[in-house]
């Protein structure tokens, strides 16, 4: 148990600061939507950040000398400030990008391609979504590197003595998930970089699922590249980060080619801007920016212990809740201090595509499916799992209300 | 619950909890295996093709209800048929799953319960799972007895 010594999050209280909540829906249905880890609802002061940015200060970022134009910059640079503040890490080297899967594919492009050789190895999980799997086997695929996954147990935890032994003097790369978004298994990713670096190899961190939920310390992980994606943390879709050690940054080339990511350009050649923008080509999602700069404040209010409590108490009632519907089965760690609260399930015979549809029918949201990891799913043994998972605005009722429609919907298709 | 009721129709939960066709052909005349990209389903479907009608079909593989009440029927519905005809009603069962054919009792069978399922579309890709399946396992047919002689 962690306790903070700071009051729990009011989840009702922060309901009504996002608009989805507020408006009810045409058909008079409940929304309890339980899909966070897929992508997250979203705060008014996020909508209206974007909005004011484009109502009040629309220009294009870095080149304009008028003020509005500077005024742009700031605030798309308020972002990048924000972000870097929250996971504690250098602001210079935290790059923008699309989304998390942008920041992965730029590595495995701008480090990878060029730093590969025929034999090198890249050792991931079997945990891994596919965003931290496929950008590897296509660079593997052009230098002759090849990519090598770690096991996961049937509890889903990774089998740390197997990753152990998987690391060895050919290994140039680890890349593991911090939290799993099927499992949400916690990855003691601090041992897992300390592991990789004793072996000379570098390291990929995907916080996707933990920066949104939980106080992540860059720093202190000390991976050389660590990324996440807006779009779940209550910002916006369109952004997403790379965190990466500044020598790292400075001794890679260029990702993408363009604007903005240039010192100089000659007929000869060019020369790159300073990082991070070197790693920035072309106009970037500035409102995006602005937004997920937004959304990190409003996290930052609520405090990262606190988001963290809420999610642990969550995944706690979730379990217990679910424990009780006949016929389920809960897949990956139980104990809630050491998951998030995305909680993948089966439930006797009944396929997640039916479970899904039949929750959407009370009002209950969540996701069927091979969540993008199939080799995880191989690992558990089945095609596709239901998942359930929660944010700061789950409430009590959602858990209960998705109890209730499980419940119903076993009898509904005579498992 | 009104939506759900048109989505999932007795008929289709009777062939869910009681398929029909199930199973592996041994000596087929051809088989295929498809996948749905979506959740990882499969399915395998096997004919036995004699004088160019269907003498036998039968669909394997797991999935959920409306990917499974769907291979139910089609086993009944293009059973006997020649290859032509079960083409047409593979046509037509895909264009009723787009919204692009008023469906055809005649040519359907039970699979006309499953004209609600259009209206979700990534259900559609699991109705279509098994009956593309045949699509594919006719020209695959078509093309080793083509270079068999
Ligand atoms: C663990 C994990 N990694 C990476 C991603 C990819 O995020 P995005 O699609 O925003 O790039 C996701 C999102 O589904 C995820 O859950």
């Amino acid at each position: 148990m962690t306790t903070t010594g700071s009051p729990a999050l009011d989840a009702r209280a922060i309901r009504a600061e996002f608009p989805m909540f507020v408006a009810p829906r045409p058909d008079g249905r409940p929304l309890h939507y339980l899909d966070s880890a897929a992508t997250s609802q979203k705060p008014q002061v996020v909508l209206d950040a974007m909005n004011a940015y484009y109502r009040e200060t629309n220009a294009n970022v870095h080149r304009g000398v008028y003020e509005m134009a500077a005024e742009a910059t700031d605030r798309f640079e308020f972002g990048r400030t924000a972000a870097a503040r929250l996971i504690n890490h250098p602001r210079e080297a935290l790059v923008l990008t699309k989304n998390a899967t942008e920041a992965i594919n730029l590595v495995a492009w701008a480090w990878g391609a060029r730093e590969l050789r025929e034999g090198d190895e890249i050792v991931v999980t079997e945990m891994e979504h596919h965003s931290n799997i496929v950008p590897w086997q296509i660079v593997a695929s052009m230098t002759g590197a090849k990519v090598l996954f770690a096991p996961v147990t049937p509890q889903g935890e990774v089998e740390l003595d197997a990753l152990r032994a998987l690391i060895g003097p050919c290994t140039r790369m680890v890349a593991a998930v911090h939290v799993s978004n099927v499992l949400g298994t916690i990855n003691p990713v601090r041992e897992i970089v300390e592991m990789a670096h004793q072996a000379g190899a570098l390291t990929m961190i995907d916080a996707t699922q933990s920066v949104p939920h939980m106080p992540v310390d860059a720093t202190s992980i000390g991976s050389d590249f660590l990324v996440f994606t807006g779009h779940k943390m209550l910002g916006p879709t369109g952004i997403g980060a790379l965190a990466a050690s500044p020598e790292r940054l400075n001794a890679m080339e260029p990702f993408l080619g363009g604007g903005e990511m240039i010192s100089d350009v000659t007929t000869e050649g060019s020369t790159w801007a300073e990082i991070p923008w070197k790693f920035e080509a072309g106009t970037p999602p500035i409102a995006e920016a602005v937004g997920l700069g937004a959304a990190v404040e409003y996290l930052e209010a609520l405090g990262m212990d606190r988001v963290r409590e809420h999610e642990r108490a969550t995944a706690e009632l979730m379990i217990n809740a679910l424990g009780e519907v006949p016929g389920l089965t809960i897949l990956g760690p139980t104990d809630p201090d050491r998951r998030g609260a995305a909680v993948s399930f089966t439930l006797d015979a009944v396929h997640p595509h039916d479970i899904a549809q039949f929750l959407d029918s009370k009002g209950v949201c969540v996701r069927a499916g091979h969540h993008c990891a199939k080799p995880l799913m191989r690992v558990l043994g089945t095609q596709s799992t239901t998942r359930a998972s929660a944010h700061v605005y789950t409430t009590d009722e959602d858990i209960l209300a998705l109890q209730g429609a499980l419940i119903e919907c076993r009898s509904w298709f005579g498992a | 619950m009104g939506g759900l009721d048109d989505l999932y129709q007795q008929l289709i939960l009777d062939h869910y909890r009681n398929r029909r066709g199930r199973g592996r052909i041994e000596n087929a005349s051809a088989s295929v295996h498809e996948h749905n990209p979506v959740c990882g389903d499969e399915c395998f479907l096997d004919i036995l093709v004699e004088d160019n009608r269907i003498v036998e079909i039968r669909a394997d593989g797991d999935g959920c209800s409306i990917s499974q009440a769907a291979a139910s029927m089609l086993t009944e519905v293009v059973a006997d048929k020649d290859l032509n005809e079960a083409l047409e009603i593979v046509e037509h069962f895909r264009r009723m799953m787009h919204g692009d054919a008023e469906p055809d009792e005649d040519l359907l069978g039970d699979a006309i319960a499953l004209e609600g399922v259009a209206k979700y579309p990534v259900r559609v890709k699991c109705a279509l799972l098994s009956w593309l399946a045949l699509r594919d396992a006719i020209a695959s047919y078509r093309e080793t007895t083509a270079h068999g002689g």
